[in-house]
Formats: structure tokens, C-alpha cells, sequence
């Protein structure tokens, strides 16, 4: 009898570094479920490749080989050449050449043509007086994004290719004038601003269903019993659970930002290492508030309908999709509590304005805060008894 | 041994599980009522009774997954609404339905155990689990992939690596084969004799008949302890065993008459039990001078037992 007295008076400490042991023994077991799971496997890599390719090459408000047509009222070397450099940019394509304004109209209207190039009579004899004519450029402007960036680069477009072409010099300003009000902006190419914020978008989605199904999932399958009935704490089975899909959400952005780099030519302009942080800082948002939603839910339905829910305003609301300034302030307060929000800032912020630490660090501060609220939340909600 | 035994009874360290009074609803419905048990260190104690009578809810109490609602209690020395977390790491649970992971293999699933537990070495602590339970050979294999057996032997394994004290094992045996049932008793007493407390649930009356105490629950409540012979005796059932042919008009002649409390065919017998001696004789004195059958005292069966004491529980619980 006394012999189990001390083995109890003994055995009852608890060994040491407990919490790390009892993480880690998650974490592995995580880590092989993991891999024994290969649709999901095969989804880590499938997901951001396909979505990628797709919305990056879908959305995009920078259309190439716009159907354009022309009205030329005089045969000169300079109007071709102009029509010559316009076809160069890309953006336009020359479907028709019309000789009165009436079938130039007619096209428009129709929408057989989305531009219209007009060269006036006596156009050349104009230039080379320096008299500044006029190169009317009509747009359909029905699709105001479409038109506005190709009319944005129209103007230096055509100015580098007339210097080039005919050595008319390098004048301090256009021989002629572009009559079309369009502002210059280089940075129009829509794959800037939408890749960074794909990286956002791919690694929300990802992140919150895998660890939006991992707490359910025990429970459905039975096993929730077993590891209860096991002296392991929620703060412990949490860890265990996210750390294995911290370096998959790594693993996955790398794939998704090194595509936009290569395919997309999305260049990065700030520190990489920064991005590589912020990134895992925002993949761990993501995952808490996954885990979060399994620790409230009842079954893996209830999970992936939660977290679709949790997508979508991040999709409309982050600043993703429409700009953010553009919001009216009660959507904007519920923007600045979406990760998403943040890491669109970053991202587009360190590949695109080359921004480091110091300007990034109201956005990261949110990030962190959002990812300690929700593990906190998860901690308390976790049900260590079966009641 | 007999100084010892006062001592033992006295100290709380010579109790594994002291439980009183545990009570616990669900959707108010009553699924445990004023539970109390004594389970002694070191013994084997049958935890018996039909379906939904709470063995599961009162096992999940004794290890800290359920609360009770009221009630008190013990388990090797903790209570069990403080300490929960001291109790799992004395405990070993063996769920009803097999919740190990079916997609970790047998040593993974081992391994995964281990490191939860802190054992210094895992790996060892799993080969050496592996070859106690037979499973050689078979540690890559998934779990989900094994038979209900080797399921069993694997879930006995885990939750005795981590050296519990006290083994809470439910219903381990259901659909189970002979076979893998008398090897994994034989394990059962043989991880006794090794100092540990086993309660286990069960439904097979030669699974009671191998442990050292029984207990038998109906519709949340205690109807008796103690040792098998205890339990027989003080169900103070008197039994006729009869043998002969065509019982079935004798059958349906006895049912229901006064002072039989129970008819129930055994293959080529018949067992007659009444609780009151006198009336039972008087009851059953036509049909002994028939030639047909032939009369003999006999001592109840614990299945007699059980099934009279679930009869008068219904009596008082359910009517």
C-alpha cells in the first residue's frame, strides 16, 4: 500500500517542458494526417496555381487589342506612322478604315469599334508648321476603366514612337495635340494592383478552411473523446494544430508571389524578408480565426458556411476588390477589422512602393491584434469536457 | 493481510475510485442518479447493465470528461472536479467507439500517445507497446485498416502506455471474437497483478464472472455490488432448473403466475425463479409431479440476477 502512496505523491508532478512536448506531440500527429491526405495536399499546390492564372489573366481592367477604327481624311507618312505606333502599344487594334465621319460614327454607336482614330485633313502640313493640330481620339466610354487606361497611355506611347520614327527630334512638347482628356498614369496595369491582393485573397480562403475544419473534424470522427480524456491543454492542442499549416500558408504564398513575379512580371520593389514576416504574421491571422470558427461550430457544414461568410466581405470589403477610400465609413470600419484589409496594404505596399517596417507598422500592429483576439477567443472557447 | 484491511478501508489511498452520490442530466433526463461506488486498488471491477443505464456517463465523470451536476468524489485521490487534469494523467480511457486516429498508423498513433504523455522516448515506448500487444509487423499499418480486434488490442495499448494507475475501459469487448475476448482479458489480469485498477463495462456475463467486483446499473441507479457470489446471493432468487421436453407449454403456463418471478430457456433447460421461496414452490408444485420434466434446485445465474434486477428496476423507475 505505501508503495502506490509515493508513487502517487511522485508522479503526480508534471514533466518537464510539458508544453512544448504535448504542442509538438500535436503537431506531429497534424503534420502525418496532413500528408496522408492528398486531396488536401494536392489543394495546397492546385488552389493558389489555378486561382492565380485565372483571376490574374481574368480580371483585368487593362484589355489589350481594343477593335479601334480609323478615319484618315489625308494620306501622309506622319498619319501612318502614328496609326502604326497606336497598334504597337498593343492596346488598340485597327478592325476598319473609314473615310467619312458618318460610317466613323456609325461604328462607335454600334459598338463595332470601342475607338476611333481621326487624322483631319492638312494634319501634316499642320505639324510641321507647329501649328499643335488636333488627333481626335473618341472612346466608348461605356466601359470607362477599358478606355481610360488604353487613352492614359496613348499620348507618350505615340510621342516615343513619332521620335523615333521620324526624327522629327526630340521636341520639348507633342508636335500635336491629342484631343482627349485622359490622365497619364504608368502604374494603369490592373495584374500590379490585383496580384499582390490575390496573394491576400488565395492564402484567406486556404488558411481559414484548414483549420476551420480541424477542431470539427476530431469531433466527427470520434477522436475528440480520446485526446480529452488525454492532459493536453487547449492553448496546446491550438498550437499543435496551427504551426503545421503556418508552413504550408508559407509554402503557398511563396508559389503564389514567385508566379506573380515570373508570369505576371509583378515586380518587388521592398524587402523581401519583410514581405516573407508580414506574410506568416498574416497567415497566422488567418488560421486563428479558423480555428476560432471550429472551436464554435457543431460539424464541418457549419465550418465552411462560417467561413464563406468570412470571405466574402473580406473579398468586397478589404479593398481588394473596389477601393478602399471609395467605401462609405461603416463599411470602412468593418474593412479595418478584416486581416485582409491589412495585408493588402502591406503586400501592395512592400511590392509595389518598395515600403519598409516603419511605414507598414499601424497595418501590422492590426494584424497581430486581430490574431491575439482570436486566439484568445478559441482558448476560452475550446470545451475541455464533453457536457 | 487482515491488519492491512481495516487500514485499507479507512485510507482513501486504498480506494482508486470513491465516488458519492454522482448525479447528471442531459436535456433534463436523469442519466446517472445518486451514484456511489468503491472500486479497491488493484482490482478488476465489472461495471454491468443494458444499454443507456449510464455506465458511459458515469466512466466519463470518474476521468473528467463530464461533469457531474452534483455528487462527489475521488479518483486515485483526486477529486474529480478540481483535478482533472492530474486524473488524465493517471487514467487510461478506452472510449467505447474506437477513437484512435485511423489515419496515423499503429506506431504513429503510439508515438503520438507517448509524446502527449512526455515519456522520455517515444519511439522505444511505442516498439515496446507494439511488441506487448502482439502487433509486430503491423505498425505501418493504418489503424482505420485494422480489424475490430487488433482495433481493441491497438486502444488498449494506447492508453496503457503512459503507465496509468487506473484503466477505465468501455465496453472493450463488444464484437469482439472468443478468441481476441480471452486474450485480451488475460491481458486485463495480467496489467492487475501489475498493481493497476481496471473498471471495466461490460455486457457478457463471463466477463463478470472474471472480475474480483461487480457492479450493476439500471436507468442511472445502483441496484447491486460487490463480488459475483455476493451479488447472487443477495438477490435472495430461489431457482429451479428444469430439464426435460416441450417447455414451451410450460413456459407459457408459468409465466405471469404468482410467485414466479421469471421463466427463461437455457438450450435444454429452463430456469424458474421466484424471489419468495414458499410462494415460488407453491407455484410451480403441479407441473413437479409430471414426469415429463425433471425438478432441481439451483443456485440463480448472474444472468438470473441481472434480468430480475432489471425487471424490478423497470418496476420502480420506468412504471
Amino acid at each position: 500500500m505505501s508503495a502506490t502512496d509515493t508513487i502517487q505523491t511522485s508522479e503526480a508532478r508534471e514533466p518537464r517542458f510539458g508544453f512544448w512536448r504535448r504542442s509538438y506531440a500535436m503537431l506531429v500527429k497534424e503534420f502525418i494526417q496532413l500528408r496522408r491526405d492528398r486531396v488536401s495536399f494536392a489543394m495546397i499546390i492546385m488552389l493558389p496555381v489555378m486561382q492565380l492564372t485565372l483571376f490574374g489573366y481574368a480580371i483585368n481592367t487593362t484589355p489589350r487589342n481594343l477593335p479601334t477604327a480609323v478615319l484618315t481624311q489625308e494620306d501622309s507618312d506622319l498619319g501612318r506612322s502614328i496609326l502604326k505606333a497606336m497598334q504597337n502599344t498593343a492596346y488598340f487594334r485597327f478592325v476598319r478604315e473609314v473615310h467619312t465621319v458618318a460610317e466613323f460614327d456609325e461604328l462607335l454607336q454600334s459598338g463595332k469599334v470601342l475607338f476611333g482614330v481621326e487624322i483631319p485633313r492638312g494634319f501634316e502640313r499642320a505639324v510641321r508648321r507647329g501649328d499643335r493640330p488636333a488627333l481626335l481620339v473618341a472612346a466608348d466610354a461605356t466601359d470607362p476603366v477599358a478606355s481610360g487606361s488604353a487613352l492614359g497611355a496613348l499620348g507618350p506611347l505615340v510621342q516615343t514612337a513619332l521620335a523615333h520614327d521620324l526624327h522629327i527630334g526630340d521636341p520639348p512638347e507633342m508636335p500635336f495635340e491629342i484631343r482627349a482628356h485622359a490622365r497619364y498614369n504608368p502604374a494603369a496595369e490592373s495584374r500590379l494592383n490585383i496580384v499582390p491582393g490575390l496573394v491576400g485573397t488565395i492564402l484567406t480562403m486556404t488558411m481559414l478552411i484548414f483549420t476551420a475544419l480541424s477542431v470539427t473534424r476530431e469531433i466527427e470522427r470520434g477522436t475528440m473523446e480520446s485526446l480529452l480524456s488525454m492532459p493536453i491543454k487547449p492553448v496546446e492542442v491550438m498550437f499543435g494544430k496551427i504551426i503545421p499549416y503556418v508552413i504550408v500558408g508559407f509554402i503557398q504564398a511563396a508559389l503564389i508571389i514567385g508566379i506573380g513575379v515570373l508570369l505576371f512580371g509583378v515586380p518587388i520593389f521592398g524587402s523581401l524578408i519583410l514581405l516573407a514576416l508580414l506574410t506568416t504574421l498574416f497567415i497566422t491571422t488567418n488560421l486563428s480565426i479558423g480555428y476560432t470558427f471550429s472551436t464554435i461550430v457543431q460539424n464541418q457544414l457549419q465550418a465552411m458556411q462560417l467561413s464563406m461568410m468570412f470571405f466574402l466581405p473580406s473579398i468586397l470589403l478589404s479593398g481588394f476588390m473596389f477601393p478602399f477610400a471609395g467605401m462609405p465609413v461603416w463599411a470602412q470600419y468593418i474593412g479595418e477589422g478584416l486581416p485582409l484589409t491589412h495585408f493588402v496594404r502591406i503586400v501592395r505596399a512592400i511590392m509595389l512602393k518598395g515600403a519598409a517596417m516603419e511605414n507598414l507598422r499601424y497595418d501590422t500592429i492590426a494584424l497581430a491584434c486581430l490574431m491575439l483576439f482570436a486566439m484568445t477567443v478559441a482558448v476560452t472557447r475550446f470545451r475541455r469536457t464533453l457536457d | 493481510m487482515n491488519g492491512a484491511t481495516h487500514h485499507e478501508r479507512s485510507s482513501a489511498s486504498g480506494l482508486a475510485i470513491d465516488a458519492r452520490g454522482l448525479t447528471k442530466s442531459f436535456g433534463g433526463r436523469e442519466v446517472v442518479h445518486d451514484l456511489s461506488m468503491q472500486v479497491k486498488r488493484g482490482s478488476i471491477y465489472g461495471f454491468l447493465g443494458p444499454n443507456g443505464s449510464g455506465k458511459t456517463t458515469t466512466i466519463r465523470i470518474l476521468c473528467g470528461l463530464l461533469t457531474p451536476d452534483s455528487g462527489e468524489g475521488t479518483c486515485l485521490g483526486y477529486d474529480i472536479r478540481r483535478d482533472a487534469d492530474k486524473i488524465k494523467r493517471k487514467v487510461g480511457y478506452m472510449t467505447q467507439r474506437f477513437s484512435l486516429y485511423q489515419d496515423l498508423s499503429v506506431r504513429e498513433n503510439l508515438e503520438f500517445v507517448a509524446r502527449l504523455y512526455g515519456l522520455p522516448d517515444a519511439r522505444r515506448a511505442a516498439s515496446e507497446m507494439i511488441a506487448r500487444i502482439g502487433l509486430k509487423g503491423r505498425e505501418e499499418q493504418l489503424a482505420g485498416e485494422l480489424s475490430g480486434g487488433w482495433k481493441q488490442r491497438l486502444a488498449l495499448g494506447a492508453c496503457t502506455l503512459p503507465n496509468p494507475q487506473l484503466l477505465l475501459l468501455d465496453e472493450p469487448t463488444a464484437g469482439v471474437d472468443p478468441k481476441a475476448r480471452r486474450d485480451f482479458w488475460n491481458e486485463i489480469h495480467a496489467l492487475a497483478a501489475e498493481g493497476l485498477t481496471v473498471l471495466v463495462s461490460t455486457h457478457y456475463m463471463d466477463e463478470a464472472e472474471r472480475c474480483h467486483e461487480i457492479a450493476y446499473i439500471a436507468y442511472g441507479h445502483l441496484l447491486a455490488h460487490g463480488t459475483v457470489d455476493e451479488v447472487i446471493a443477495g438477490s435472495k432468487l430461489s431457482t429451479y432448473t428444469v430439464t426435460g421436453e416441450d417447455f414451451n407449454g410450460l413456459m407459457a403456463e408459468l409465466s405471469g403466475k404468482a410467485g414466479v418471478d421469471m421463466v427463461a430457456p437455457f438450450g435444454t433447460s429452463l430456469h424458474v425463479s421466484g424471489r419468495d421461496k414458499s410462494a415460488l414452490d407453491a407455484a410451480v408444485a403441479p407441473y413437479r409431479s409430471d414426469a415429463k420434466w425433471h425438478w432441481r434446485p439451483s443456485e440463480p445465474s448472474l444472468e438470473d440476477v441481472f434480468i430480475d434486477l432489471m425487471g424490478r428496476s423497470k418496476d420502480n423507475f420506468q412504471g
